[in-house]
């Protein structure tokens, strides 16, 4: 009697562990680079899910769950490491996508979107970029298309009687005059760290061409060159002449994006997806004073001002292990995420839009034209850089902004780092 | 008793369960994390045996190096400044609040109880320069001493001493009041003695108060410093390491080099050479007190 209580305890309990797997296995979990998962895009995602499960019918479900972006990396060494990494997560670093999916760990989206039927719903340009970054591999979901560049405030150029620069030359000209009328020249967050490299990035974009990132990683240049120290010094020279404001590295993403919103601050570099803001209706300061620029041109520079930053922002990924369950609700939230991003956010993707909306701003459509005529595109600074460099060039930009590290130290701590 | 300690079955009773348990959760990851160091490489890249390539590399690394003496710096500071603050603090509720020093000592000791990340949160904005300036960076405008106005946080110099004031300022109050109840301790008649020979302020103090506290003060110099050698929580909250990397001790360092450059193996390494400094720090106290006191 004992005996055949055992064996069906020992059973039950099998059944209820299968039981379990399987309730693990009918969701789809999504992880945001944000501590609050509802917020801006995760939160359309997460609606856009929601709705596809009602209207298809799959018997699975939604969880989200968020991580501020500083801790990712971590939380994704841990969560792979005990291979419990989501349906769709975020990963900071090309480099490190690349090694998920040599491990099995992320899926290749081109052979996912043929078996969905859903690869011409992707913009043949972030499908190129895509590959690019993936090293031939089309592994992230394009779920923004950003194109970089200077936000600027129209109304205190004019008043300040300011032409849009051209030049970096012009550009600093103007800084200086907002800076005697006791306007901040440029919003940025040093805190983020990116926001300063980006602007390196742009200086030797515009000075070796749009592919120079590329010939660093081939070894064909060293960012010791002469060009690249001049960048750096550049960038060195706008902080050190206070033109991002007191204390740039103790300002994080959100206090720069206000400090140019509420009109503070003239310039503001950023990616497209700051239009999120700037198109949402909580958003006081009028749109349409807000313009747009690329990265001026550099003296003696062989880049030219129709070479664009463009990228897909951080990357997001499919487990490669998902539950084909998920199939027809990913289908559907992939093929209306083009069309919905633009109409609900104002955000531009790498997925091809079916309906332009009515109320589109004009400085999103503007964007968007610039985005469709670009001409070449680079990536970021970091975007081919191995994540120990890119930590080097991210940790010391800080130093080299308030002057505690020189240019040419900052360029061959970085040159070391570099494989 | 004695017999009862040579049934070696109540012994495992006994022992056994918190045995299993430091085994499981303490010895065995030391010993895991001490394989490492003959690694390099993550769980998600794959390891390769380097045999004491991670020591070498040690030697040559700058970045070590800085982390380690900023970690010794701050240890230097933050300890000396809990034990001497908290023991000047003792004597002010023994000597002179006395019995009224109840309130006083429950204020002192609150931020102990804090979370450091609230901590943190309200140096930081004590220290804010940008959106607004914070409580410093106003006082200082107000009081005409504009030149001095600055990003506490955001320079290398001024990051290091908010950092080592607010964590002073945060266990200052708990040693206090460990020392205070080694100086209830001392007999009543013993001071008086000291006081009938003459001795008062100062001298009763140098020579009669502190050399009777003596264990416990090397007791809370022992854990102060073993507490701020393995600083983390309070620097990732102030300033994350930055300005750069110019207030990163070792624990963040070797986090970031596991976690952020996926080389488990030299991150092992460092953290073995912060356990390994912080072993030979308690030792040298240990000994120094145990020759003060013969």
């Amino acid at each position: 009697m004992n005996k055949r209580v055992g064996i069906a305890a020992v059973l039950a309990l099998l059944g209820l562990s299968g039981l379990f797997a399987l309730a693990q296995n009918n969701k789809i979990t999504y992880l945001a680079n944000d501590a609050d998962p509802t917020s801006g895009r995760h939160g359309l995602f997460g609606r856009l899910a929601q709705e596809c499960i009602k209207q298809t019918g799959a018997g699975i479900t939604y969880e989200a769950q968020g991580i501020p972006q500083t801790d990712l990396r971590q939380k994704l060494q841990l969560l792979a490491a005990s291979n419990s990494l989501p349906t769709i997560f975020p990963v900071d670093e090309p480099s490190f996508v690349t090694q998920l999916y040599k491990n099995g760990q992320v899926a290749d989206l081109e052979e996912v979107f043929k078996k969905l039927g859903i690869l011409d719903k992707v913009s043949p340009a972030a499908l190129v970029l895509q590959k690019s970054i993936g090293g031939g591999k089309f592994l992230s979901l394009p779920l923004e298309l950003n194109i970089e560049g200077f936000w600027y405030n129209k109304k205190l150029f004019a008043a300040q009687g300011l032409n849009v620069p051209v030049t970096w030359d012009q550009m600093m000209a103007a800084a200086e005059k907002f800076k005697a009328a006791g306007i901040q020249p440029f919003a940025a967050s040093g805190d983020q760290k990116w926001p300063l490299t980006r602007l390196i990035n742009g200086y030797v974009a515009r000075k070796y061409g749009p592919d120079v990132m590329e010939r660093v990683a081939s070894g064909e240049l060293k960012v010791t060159d002469a060009g690249f120290v001049e960048a750096a010094k550049a960038i060195q020279d706008m902080g050190k002449k206070g033109y991002f404001g007191q204390g740039v590295n103790t300002v994080d993403y959100q206090t720069a994006l206000d400090t140019f919103m509420q009109g503070k601050a003239a310039m503001f570099y950023m990616g497209s997806w700051a239009l999120r803001d700037f198109n949402d209706p909580k958003n006081k300061v009028d749109i349409n004073n807000v313009g747009f620029l690329n990265f001026p041109v550099v003296r003696g520079g062989k880049g030219s001002i129709n070479d664009w930053s463009i990228n897909t922002g951080i990357g997001v990924v499919l487990n490669a292990k998902y539950d084909t369950a998920a199939d027809p609700v990913l289908k559907c939230v992939l093929s209306n995420w083009g069309d919905r991003a633009l109409a609900e956010m104002g955000q531009i993707s790498g997925f091809k839009v079916t309906k332009t909306p009515a109320n589109l701003s004009p400085l999103t459509k503007a964007t968007l034209q610039k985005l469709n005529t670009a001409k070449s595109a680079y990536l970021w600074f970091e975007g081919k850089m191995s994540a120990k460099a890119a930590a080097v060039a991210t940790d010391n930009v800080q130093l080299l902004v308030t002057g505690d590290m020189t240019p040419e130290n900052y360029m061959a701590e970085l040159q070391k780092a570099l494989p | 008793m004695q017999g009862t300690l040579r049934d070696w079955r109540a012994v495992l009773v006994f022992v056994g369960p918190a045995l299993l348990l430091y085994t499981l959760i303490l010895l065995i990851p030391i010993i895991w994390s001490l394989g490492y160091t003959l690694f390099s490489g993550s769980v998600i890249t794959g390891f390769k045996f380097v045999g004491l390539g991670n020591f070498v590399q040690l030697t040559q690394d700058q970045k070590f190096q800085s982390a380690l003496w900023f970690g010794t710096k701050y240890a230097l500071v933050v300890s000396s400044g809990q034990v001497v603050l908290g023991l000047l603090l003792a004597l002010l509720y023994a000597f002179y609040l006395r019995k009224t020093s109840v309130l006083v000592r429950t204020i002192v000791f609150l931020p102990a109880v804090l979370p450091t990340v609230a901590v943190g949160q309200m140096f930081a904005k004590l220290f804010a320069i940008a959106p607004q300036y914070g409580l410093v960076n106003s006082l200082l405008h107000r009081v005409g001493l504009d030149s001095l106005v600055q990003a506490w946080l955001g320079q290398a110099g001024t990051a290091f001493w908010v950092i080592a004031a607010m964590d002073i300022w945060k266990a200052m109050g708990f040693y206090a009041v460990l020392l205070y109840a080694g100086l209830v301790e001392i007999p009543e008649e013993v001071l008086e003695a000291a006081r009938l020979d003459g001795a008062k302020g100062w001298n009763l103090a140098r020579f009669v108060v502190v050399p009777l506290i003596f264990p416990i003060m090397i007791s809370s110099l022992i854990f102060s410093l073993n507490g701020t050698l393995k600083v983390f929580d309070s620097i990732m909250a102030l300033t994350g390491g930055g300005p750069g990397t110019s207030t990163m001790p070792l624990t963040l360092y070797f986090q970031k080099v596991a976690f952020t450059y996926s080389d488990y193996g030299y991150g092992s390494t460092v953290a073995l050479m912060l356990a390994l400094q912080s072993l030979i720090v308690t030792l040298l106290i240990f000994r120094r007190a145990r020759k003060d006191v013969t």
